[in-house]
């Protein structure tokens, strides 16, 4: 069974003082989230990550469509007991300290009252909040709201989490401690939904993205499947500074570093780099398929969808 | 699936406690001791009435003041700050949510008027020096104007829910000048003809009527209190919250929180 069945979600506002216009901020959406996958949402400000997001948690109300969630039809209430939810940016109440905002939080969730404390105290340790009994949330740095964030969102064990760009705010040791909670859930058997434009950190951790722009889905699918379709090149790497002439005439991309020559070239040539490399008595130290990165493949759609966009206006 | 309304309440009941809101029972006592040594040095006999008009109102227009400026911001500011986001996001219907907010300021008002009547009664007992029997009057007097609280409050998060917090609040502040002149407004209506007698009439019966919660001039010259008066008010009052909130709520259901 799918966690997140989006069935043509659609959103449009009406936006203007005196006279209204329609603004599409989400074309019909479909899209499905396996359950115990971590499925990234990736696109640009503005795409339309955001709006979905708050689709599905109920905060705005779609044009068009529907969603199920876990089973359920996503406006069922028994829905969010069981889903845990990082707003972008999230800004809480700063007249609480962060114990008494997870009690409350748990009380809303219905996490008993026995197993809560309990429960509050495991949570902070995990997002590395330690030491913050007593301190209001407004002495609270960015970094350490993301991190109570994220701790809500856990608190009461939920099946499926949403967290829109949760690595905002904080550090490399945050992003890589936040990155590790993600892997966590998963092997929890949970499955995790996360927005985010910041690509590296979809591409170490995702097992399906979508991409979004403009309010509609580009594309979806594995990472492997999306970022293998431009294969085709290898990257070779010898030891000195040398580049024999022969590799030259093939095309190849050199780049000499220290006591390393890097170069990269179409696949078809590999064998002939290698014969070169042993007649020069130059030693290999790795050849490497090249797979473009999440962030190429991004660019790229996005630029496409542009391009096409922008001949289909032009052609009007 | 239970009903998130307490730990709302008592969630906004925190929050104006920590915002130090109480601290307007400073203002209060400040202005209730100053006045007390004053009429006791400058009044001859009416000390009494003096001390328990002055009381009464203070503790009606302090609470109303922190009825508007609390209730104009309980829903807006939720939106506006984005924590409304992570409560909605639970198994917290929209309705809780403001019928939670709504009894949160309705007990932070009661319990301010609470330790202000402990001060109006000090401040009684040190200008005439004994309780009568008729001092029990001013509890009814206490009792209405909680119940004008719950009216203020309802309006204050109805125009909260739909509207700027500005605006909300010359909304409610102008309600409720409109509503304690109703009589007026009532008599007017009676008088006038045609549309403007119809006019009047909507207007005179759509504004909170809060003449009919102003007995303080009556107790402080120990006039009791009809029995019919205390069960018509809070009826009116309870049916009046009531509407407001169910108005409140109807918006908030279908609002995008952008």
């Amino acid at each position: 069974m799918p966690s997140i069945e989006i069935l043509g979600l659609e959103k449009t506002y009406q936006v203007g003082f005196w006279r209204k216009r329609p603004k599409q901020a989400l074309r019909p959406l479909h899209l499905q989230v396996e359950d115990g996958e971590i499925f990234g949402f990736l696109g640009p400000n503005g795409a339309g990550k955001t709006t979905t997001l708050k689709l599905l948690m109920g905060l705005i109300f779609p044009t068009s469509g529907s969603a199920r969630i876990l089973g359920r039809e996503w406006t069922d209430p028994a829905v969010k007991a069981q889903i845990g939810f990082l707003p972008e940016q999230p800004y809480f109440y700063d007249y609480l300290t962060a114990h008494e905002l997870l009690e409350y939080y748990g009380q809303l969730s219905g996490v008993p009252g026995k197993h809560r404390r309990h429960r509050i105290e495991q949570v902070l340790h995990q997002v590395g909040l330690r030491d913050v009994q007593g301190v209001h949330l407004r002495k609270f740095s960015k970094g350490m709201l993301q991190r109570v964030g994220i701790a809500q969102a856990i608190l009461h064990d939920p099946k499926l989490v949403f967290f829109d760009e949760p690595m905002s705010g904080l550090d490399p040791m945050g992003r890589r401690e936040v990155r590790d909670l993600m892997e966590q859930l998963k092997r929890e058997g949970k499955t995790v939904f996360f927005s985010t434009h910041i690509l590296s950190d979809a591409e170490a951790l995702c097992d399906r993205v979508a991409i979004i722009h403009k309010g509609e889905v580009l594309r979806a699918g594995a990472v492997d499947d999306l970022t293998s379709s431009v294969r085709g090149k290898v990257e070779v790497i010898w030891q000195g500074a040398q580049i024999p002439a022969s590799i030259k005439a093939l095309g190849a991309e050199c780049h000499v570093t220290a006591d390393k020559v890097r170069a990269i070239l179409d696949e078809k040539h590999q064998d002939a780099v290698i014969d070169a490399l042993r007649r020069e008595r130059l030693r290999l130290v790795s050849v490497t398929p090249v797979r473009t990165s999440l962030e190429t493949y991004f660019v790229e759609k996005l630029r496409h969808a542009e391009t096409t966009a922008g001949s289909m206006a032009g052609g009007v | 699936m239970k009903s998130s309304i307490p730990h709302i309440a008592s969630n906004t009941f925190r929050e104006a406690v920590r915002d130090r809101v109480l601290y307007n029972l400073i203002a209060f006592a400040l202005l209730l001791s100053g006045a007390a040594i004053l009429v006791g040095q400058i009044s001859i006999e009416i000390e009494k009435l003096v001390v328990i008009n002055l009381g009464l109102t203070a503790v009606s227009l302090f609470g109303v003041v922190i009825a508007i400026f609390i209730g104009i911001g309980l829903v807006s500011k939720e939106i506006e700050k984005r924590t409304l986001y992570t409560v909605l996001s639970r198994p917290v219907r929209r309705w809780e949510f403001i019928v939670g907010k709504f009894f949160g300021l309705a007990g932070t008002l009661t319990v301010n008027t609470f330790f202000m009547a402990i001060g109006v009664f000090a401040a009684l007992f040190y200008v005439s020096h004994r309780f009568v029997r008729a001092d029990a009057l001013i509890f009814v007097a206490l009792y209405f104007i909680i119940l004008e609280f719950l009216i203020v409050c309802s309006l204050s998060l109805l125009f909260s829910s739909f509207s700027s917090p500005l605006l909300s609040a010359v909304f409610a502040f102008s309600l409720f000048v409109i509503g304690s002149f109703s009589a007026d407004l009532r008599n007017f209506a009676a008088m006038a003809h045609g549309v403007s007698r119809w006019l009047a009439t909507g207007a005179a019966y759509l504004v909170p009527n809060f003449s009919a919660f102003n007995v303080i001039t009556s107790i402080a010259h120990e006039q009791p209190v009809a029995g019919q008066l205390i069960l018509q008010n809070t009826l009116y009052a309870l049916f009046y919250a009531a509407m407001a909130l169910s108005g409140a709520v109807l918006i908030f259901e279908y609002r995008d929180l952008k």
